[in-house]
């Protein structure tokens, strides 16, 4: 991935980056090994880090029944899918018109397309609190998907991809008979995959991480996502020992964790291109 | 029909506008509308009781300039800036060097540096809170070890802002340094091989070669770093509500509890608008970034 550059540190100046890099990296993942030693251990050994200790998986079990996380995991994963569907076709259909058109209008159009990149909905709460009230959907997983279901992120990232592909190929496509629809269907969507699945992991690890949002619009356990649920689990069961609070943590964050494990690569990848383009 | 309508230009006008349609009413519903009516609702005091809403014009912007409160959160969001932005944008730079420099296990130390972006900042806090804790936390621990007096990190005044920060830079600088990654990879090596034979010096060549052509993708991050020490609050939820005191309360946050703890959600506005002033002088930079790399492509 990293041509040798002819600066790169050589002898001794080598061996104290390798060092002062591990030593960094090491700091990053102490919280992380940290929740992991005292999540699989009995709680009595959360402070005191003997190799001998005994693993155990009962933190998980108890935590698992504590509160209902199986629901909460089944809404973040609605939340999620509704959120990423809804995105998909909105973005696609939004920035294939500002690729591929000239229309009046097209620039003050865009204008207000890219305020969403400052006014994000996060910061919106109480007047779209307001409004899903007022259209009668407070307390659902829709009210928590809604703002986010055209994203100016999306409509931006997926109009630079289609600027770039050449407008021959529409053309033949056109010649052919083809509709306008048919044309984005067939020529344009499956030449942008590889940003579409950049978007995509971007969008659900933010909406799987998400929290003031649903915090706010959700009051029961219906609708409450994995990261809702978990806050009021912790702050609300005082008592319980640190070892189940980490275990609840880990399982909050466990298949997004395990998603990034597998595919590393593609989602470092993606973050990179969603940031660049 | 008339004919001007079934002309082809006429009839493309139509299909991007309806391309765009669905898109446009989903941001003008839950972004241009609630933008407007949150200035709109910061002149109005709240009906109580199904009475309708007062007009109070001025007032509650009158209240910004003496509530106490507001004036701690923002003050500490200031400062949760100047501690945030420089301290994660240059150690993702430096992570990205790092990264970059061929060191034996690179790709375990992308991951190291990477693994906190993808974690929700929520379950995180939990983790950090117990590192915190007065007495069992790490942090005690290790003090303790070398013979400290006891610090309540998060429960008083002086630290639990810093503590606060610490979190936010653990979070973010992974996930900038990608960008850093992404862009050191496009300088060219005949640039270093260059300045070698110039005699450049290691520290001379990053200083004045690759820093600079890094300009750019600083200026990005800078702008999203901006933006998200103004809208990053949910570990406050977890760490500390805000306090010992307001001491670490953040502005989102303090409009979360006017909004949604005391129910006054036209202050609430009126403190939204302050913190939109903010977000939009960071979105002056955005825009003059996306602009330029709009007319380069």
């Amino acid at each position: 991935m990293s041509q040798t550059n002819i600066y790169d540190s050589r002898g001794l100046a080598r061996l104290l980056d390798t060092a002062a890099a591990w030593t960094l990296a090491l700091l990053w993942a102490l919280p992380l090994l940290y929740a992991v030693w005292t999540a699989f251990h009995p709680s009595e050994f959360s402070t005191r880090f003997t190799l001998t200790a005994p693993l155990t998986l009962e933190n998980f079990v108890s935590a698992w029944h504590a509160a209902p996380f199986a629901r909460y995991l089944v809404n973040t994963v609605l939340l999620v899918t509704m959120v990423l569907a809804a995105q998909l076709v909105l973005c696609t259909l939004g920035a294939y018109a500002f690729a591929k058109y000239d229309f009046p209008g097209k620039g003050v159009l865009f204008a207000l397309v890219l305020m969403q990149l400052m006014i994000m909905p996060d910061v919106l709460v109480v007047e779209n609190y307001r409004t899903m009230g007022a259209i009668g959907v407070l307390d659902s997983t829709l009210a928590i998907g809604l703002p986010y279901m055209a994203s100016a992120f999306g409509i931006f990232l997926l109009r630079q991809t289609f600027k770039s592909i050449p407008k021959e190929l529409d053309e033949a496509a056109a010649v052919e008979g083809a509709s306008t629809l048919q044309i984005l269907w067939k020529v344009y969507v499956p030449l942008g995959k590889p940003v579409y699945l950049a978007y995509a992991l971007v969008s659900v690890s933010y909406h799987w991480n998400n929290f003031l949002w649903p915090l706010i619009v959700t009051n029961t356990t219906n609708s409450r996502p994995l990261t809702v649920g978990l806050q009021v689990f912790s702050s609300t069961e005082q008592g319980v020992d640190w070892s189940i609070i980490t275990a609840a943590t880990l399982m909050t964050s466990g298949p997004l964790l395990v998603g990034f494990l597998l595919f590393q690569r593609q989602f470092v990848q993606s973050f990179m291109r969603a940031g660049i383009k | 029909m008339p004919p001007a309508v079934r002309s082809p230009a006429a009839m493309r006008n139509i299909h991007a506008w309806l391309l765009l349609l669905p898109a446009m009413a989903f941001i003008a519903a839950f972004t241009h509308y609630p933008a407007v009516n949150t200035f709109i609702h910061s002149f109005f005091l709240d009906g109580r009781g199904g009475a309708p809403a007062q007009f109070v014009g001025l007032e509650h912007y009158q209240y910004l300039l003496e509530d106490e409160v507001f004036h701690k959160a923002l003050v500490n969001n200031l400062l949760f800036a100047c501690g945030t932005i420089p301290l994660s944008i240059s150690l993702a730079m430096t992570m990205a060097f790092l990264v970059n420099a061929g060191l034996a296990g690179q790709s375990a130390l992308r991951l190291c540096y990477f693994v906190p972006t993808v974690l929700p900042m929520i379950a995180v806090a939990n983790i950090w809170l117990f590192f915190y804790t007065p007495e069992y936390g790490l942090l005690e621990q290790i003090r303790g070890a070398l013979g400290l007096t006891g610090v309540n990190w998060l429960g008083s005044e002086a630290t639990a802002l810093p503590c606060v920060i610490a979190v936010a830079v653990w979070k973010d600088a992974g996930f900038f340094m990608i960008f850093y990654l992404a862009a050191l990879q496009q300088i060219p090596p005949s640039l270093g091989e260059a300045a070698m034979l110039e005699g450049a010096s290691r520290f001379y060549y990053y200083r004045k070669v690759v820093i600079p052509l890094l300009m750019p993708t600083t200026l990005f991050v800078l702008v999203n770093a901006t933006i998200n020490a103004f809208r990053m609050v949910d570990h406050l939820f977890v760490l500390t509500q805000g306090g010992p005191n307001n001491a670490s309360s953040l502005l989102l946050y303090y409009i979360y509890e006017v909004s949604f703890k005391y129910w006054d959600t036209g202050y609430g506005a009126a403190l939204t608008m302050v913190l939109l002033g903010f977000l939009a002088l960071a979105s002056i930079g955005q825009f003059g970034f996306l602009e330029r790399k709009v007319h380069y492509r």
